[in-house]
């Protein structure tokens, strides 16, 4: 195939399988092709199989890709783990040093990666570099493109010296001038030059932390889990030099707790966790709901429950999120579906939270934390930000901040009509003007008790009754001014396919190659699922004969809510093992549809 | 428009919501003292903000006339903090009782020590669950006949100042809610402290566990002599526990974490995506 190709790594963890393969990943994007990975981590912190796969195409790429067309294995022990991996006549890699293969319905390519790193570079330590340059000897990225990632990469690294960069030099050379020699090319995978484009490189992870920065997030709180940790490592590195603070929570109690103090005193602020930590968070998230306090919250989902597969993802954290905490609670979920949406959705969801003043959940998924892909440069622009409606000293509101945050000359505000001021006036759009602590407008308190406009608890049943109406007026009003999810493939089709988080490109390629195989077949992936696009999944499901559903989970919990809210029997697909969809398996489901 | 009070007087704290207490709640006191320290202060009332968890003294922010943020139970230091850290230029003041600060949120203060973060926390300690009616609290005494331990409490005694000396808290004090002006000054002093204050007020629950005749009794002010920076001296006074040591056990300044981000804050520059972006190219 001209163009394309996915190539698999599999080895030991510290053996500079992540770190190669990363280095291929980045140097193809900045020759200009579209890249598209995914790994596996080892649950040993050192050592362990791991495993990393990247497409690159001329094309934009959706999916990880079915298969690996050609596999690298550095062990037995990952050609024993990823030989089912590898598509039929692909190319399998190996040394023969390390084992023989018994496969034979594939090309194999022996290349002896440890006597070359061992006795011609004589560092073993660059195995990895032997590698990529006989990729490059072999598939065509050329090596001036690896040379400099590793280059840029070594001068950024402690352990940088004029001779591991001569060493990787070397390994580089000497694998490529090995392969050309020595290996008959017999494979049609082929990579040529291709036009430069501006795109970057980067994972989800990478994404949130810019997003939330693009989106003035200026308090971050956060307890280390995974694989939600990069982003809470990123805000602490990035706030202090944009003005922000950054504190390292005792729990994820205390992080969202006092996420939502910082945004009490106006701040922009989230935390990000995954599913044990957002269990935590639970009474936290009714607090920050009954209290009317902006918050996001980003949930990056991995397998469950409890401790579960840590490394591993899985969409299983839906319901949770959609329902979490005690009585009738309003919130925003929002998931992601690719890493240019990490970006444009977390700035959605800071909009959106200081809009409507309730908690955001954003639901990634540890795929996509570490999903890198290249995309196009100019998607990352400065954003067209709104305050939350401010309360204004003259009675009135704005969507501005005027407050100067600074002591000035006032020494007792607020003298009369303290607490009268209506923090929670019963509007028509449900949102009520909000007052900042220092910047001069009156005082109330944010409380958790049932309370009436003015804040102060009340359990009369009227007032309870009010106050919960204009809770969720604040999500009806949601949903009429968010956006509305477009339709995706043919326009008269009869098999639809409903999904939502990370698996959009994967479903949107299953679409793409059922329709070349000629089936009527459409998809919709709401990036909302609290409050639900209630008229876009109505006319889509009114407007197929069969409706497919497929999640990365147990129970089909988007299949679940689709059932409930509109009648809808989905044929669910339903993928628990910790691996996201390929889009074969989805185009499977399609061509199964009776 | 917000009204400017030169000369406040402890009235000007207190909001026209009426208390939830029982009459003879030593939190009144309290709340009195908190007043007075206040308006010795004159601090203002919208740039301070009172945030509690949940219990009978977490209802406190709901009678000033500061700001106030009534959380849940446990978690008004973690709010207490991020507020502070967020925004330094607040007065922030945390208050709630020995169920808050001792039992269900015990974590958050070990942390908030360790923190050292600009806030005042007021923990109105009755010894006693009261707003659930009467169970015991993490400061009952061992044996102590609750509706929960109607056999005698088998666990030992929560010492709060001892603890919080422990910890290394910046400033540790303890008050009594019959001492108003006593406790005005201590609260007056722990906001003046440049760091994590902690100020143990003694005050009794009169329906479920009335204390007051025995901390009359046992309610010693510490010597004018005591050293505040003599960290042994205070522990042994805080593990006399048959008197109450009232006053200042403790002090000293130390950088506080809230001081010391904004000052990493001070070279910050606007964020620029474009600019931020480079490093993915």
């Amino acid at each position: 195939m001209e163009n394309e190709v996915t190539i698999r790594i599999g080895g030991e963890s510290g053996e500079g399988t992540i770190s190669g393969g990363d280095i291929l990943a980045l140097a193809s994007a900045r020759w200009g092709y579209h890249v598209y990975t995914f790994r596996t981590f080892p649950a040993e912190i050192l050592g362990g199989p791991c495993m990393f796969q990247v497409r690159i195409s001329d094309h934009p790429v959706k999916s990880m890709g079915d298969y690996a067309d050609v596999l690298i294995c550095l062990n037995k022990e990952a050609y024993d783990r990823n030989i089912g991996e590898l598509r039929h006549g692909g190319v399998l890699i190996y040394d023969p040093s390390d084992f023989t293969p018994d496969q034979s319905d594939c090309i194999t390519y022996a290349v002896p990666f440890n006597e070359i790193a061992r006795k011609e570079v004589q560092l073993f330590q660059t195995k990895n570099m032997v590698m990529l340059g006989a990729i490059c000897g072999l598939f065509g990225p050329p090596l001036e493109a690896i040379i400099q990632v590793v280059q840029s990469k070594l001068s950024r690294s402690r352990k940088a010296n004029a001779t591991l960069m001569e060493k990787n030099l070397l390994a580089l050379d000497v694998a490529k001038k090995y392969v050309t020699e020595k290996i008959t090319k017999s494979d049609p995978y082929l990579l040529g030059p291709v036009e430069k484009a501006d795109r970057v490189v980067l994972n989800g992870n990478q994404a949130i932390v810019a997003g939330a920065l693009a989106a003035q997030c200026r308090y971050f709180s956060g307890y280390p889990i995974t694989p939600a940790s990069d982003i809470m490592e990123g805000m602490a590195k990035e706030l202090p030099q944009v003005g922000g603070t950054f504190l390292q929570a005792e729990d994820e109690i205390a992080a969202l707790a006092s996420v939502l103090g910082a945004s009490y005193g106006g701040m922009r602020a989230m935390t990000a966790t995954s599913g044990p930590g957002f269990s935590l968070m639970t009474e936290l998230i009714g607090l920050s709901s009954m209290a009317e306090l902006p918050v996001v919250i980003v949930d990056a989902q991995r397998a469950g429950p409890s401790t579960g597969m840590p490394t591993k993802m899985e969409q299983s954290d839906l319901s949770f999120a959609l329902y979490a905490g005690h009585g009738d609670t309003p919130r925003i979920v929002i998931a992601p579906s690719s890493v240019a949406n990490c970006y444009d959705l977390i700035i959605q969801a800071f909009e959106m939270a200081e809009r409507y003043q309730m908690p955001v959940l954003f639901l990634t998924d540890q795929s996509l934390t570490a999903r890198v892909e290249s995309v196009d440069r100019h998607i990352f622009k400065t954003p067209e930000l709104h305050e939350r409606l401010q309360y204004n000293t003259n009675g009135s509101s704005s969507n501005g901040h005027h407050g100067s945050y600074a002591h000035e000359q006032m020494l007792v505000g607020a003298g009369t009509g303290a607490h009268d001021y209506a923090r929670y006036a019963n509007t028509t759009t449900g949102i009520s003007p909000m007052s900042t602590p220092g910047t001069g407008s009156p005082a109330y308190v944010a409380t958790g008790l049932e309370h009436d406009e003015a804040g102060h608890p009340d359990y009369e049943p009227e007032d309870h009754i009010a106050m919960m109406e204009k809770r969720f007026r604040k999500l009806a009003t949601a949903a009429e001014e968010m956006p509305q999810p477009e339709r995706y493939g043919d326009a008269d089709a009869t098999i639809g396919v409903i999904g939502w988080g990370s698996t959009e490109g994967t479903i949107q390629e299953a679409v793409d190659r059922a329709r070349a195989q000629g089936y009527k077949v459409a998809a919709l992936h709401p990036k909302v699922l609290s409050p639900l696009p209630d008229k876009a999944i109505q006319e889509f499901i009114n407007s197929v004969d069969k409706v497919i559903v497929p999640e990365n989970n147990y129970s089909g919990q988007l299949a679940n809510l689709l059932g409930a809210k509109y009648g809808l029997k989905a044929i669910r697909v339903n993928k628990f093992g910790g691996i996201p969809f390929t889009a074969s398996e989805i185009l499977r489901a399609i061509e199964e549809v009776r | 428009m917000t009204q400017t009070i030169i000369n406040p007087t402890p009235k000007d704290y207190k909001s026209e919501v009426k208390p939830t207490w029982c009459p003879g709640c030593g939190d009144f006191g309290v709340l009195n003292a908190t007043f007075r320290g206040l308006a010795e202060l004159k601090l203002p009332t919208d740039q301070t903000v009172v945030v509690s968890g949940i219990g009978c003294s977490s209802r406190f922010p709901h009678f000033m006339k500061t700001f106030g943020f009534h959380s849940v139970h446990g978690r008004a230091l973690p709010v207490a903090q991020g507020l502070k850290m967020a925004r330094p230029d607040l007065n922030v003041i945390t208050v709630g009782g020995d169920g808050d600060f001792f039992s269900i949120g015990a974590g958050h203060l070990v942390h908030a020590a360790l923190r050292n973060i600009d806030i005042t926390v007021v923990v109105m300690d009755n010894e006693i669950y009261g707003l659930t009616k009467g169970q015991t609290s993490p400061t009952s005494p061992q044996g102590h006949v609750t509706k929960s331990t109607p056999y005698g409490l088998l666990a030992s005694q929560f010492n709060p100042i001892a603890t919080a000396l422990s910890l290394n808290v910046s400033f540790v004090a303890r008050g009594y809610s019959a001492k108003p002006k006593e406790l005005a000054a201590l609260i007056q002093q722990g906001v003046q402290h440049k760091g994590f204050s902690f100020i143990h007020a003694l005050s009794p629950c009169p329906t479920f566990y009335h204390t007051f005749d025995a901390w009359d009794a046992a309610v010693t002010p510490i010597e004018a002599e005591h050293d505040t920076h003599d960290k042994a001296k205070a522990i042994a006074l805080a593990l006399e526990t048959e008197r109450q040591y009232t006053g200042i056990f403790f002090k000293e300044e130390r950088t506080t974490m809230d001081q010391a981000a904004h000052q990493q804050v001070q070279q910050s520059r606007p964020f620029d995506i474009e600019q931020y972006m480079k490093r993915y190219a």
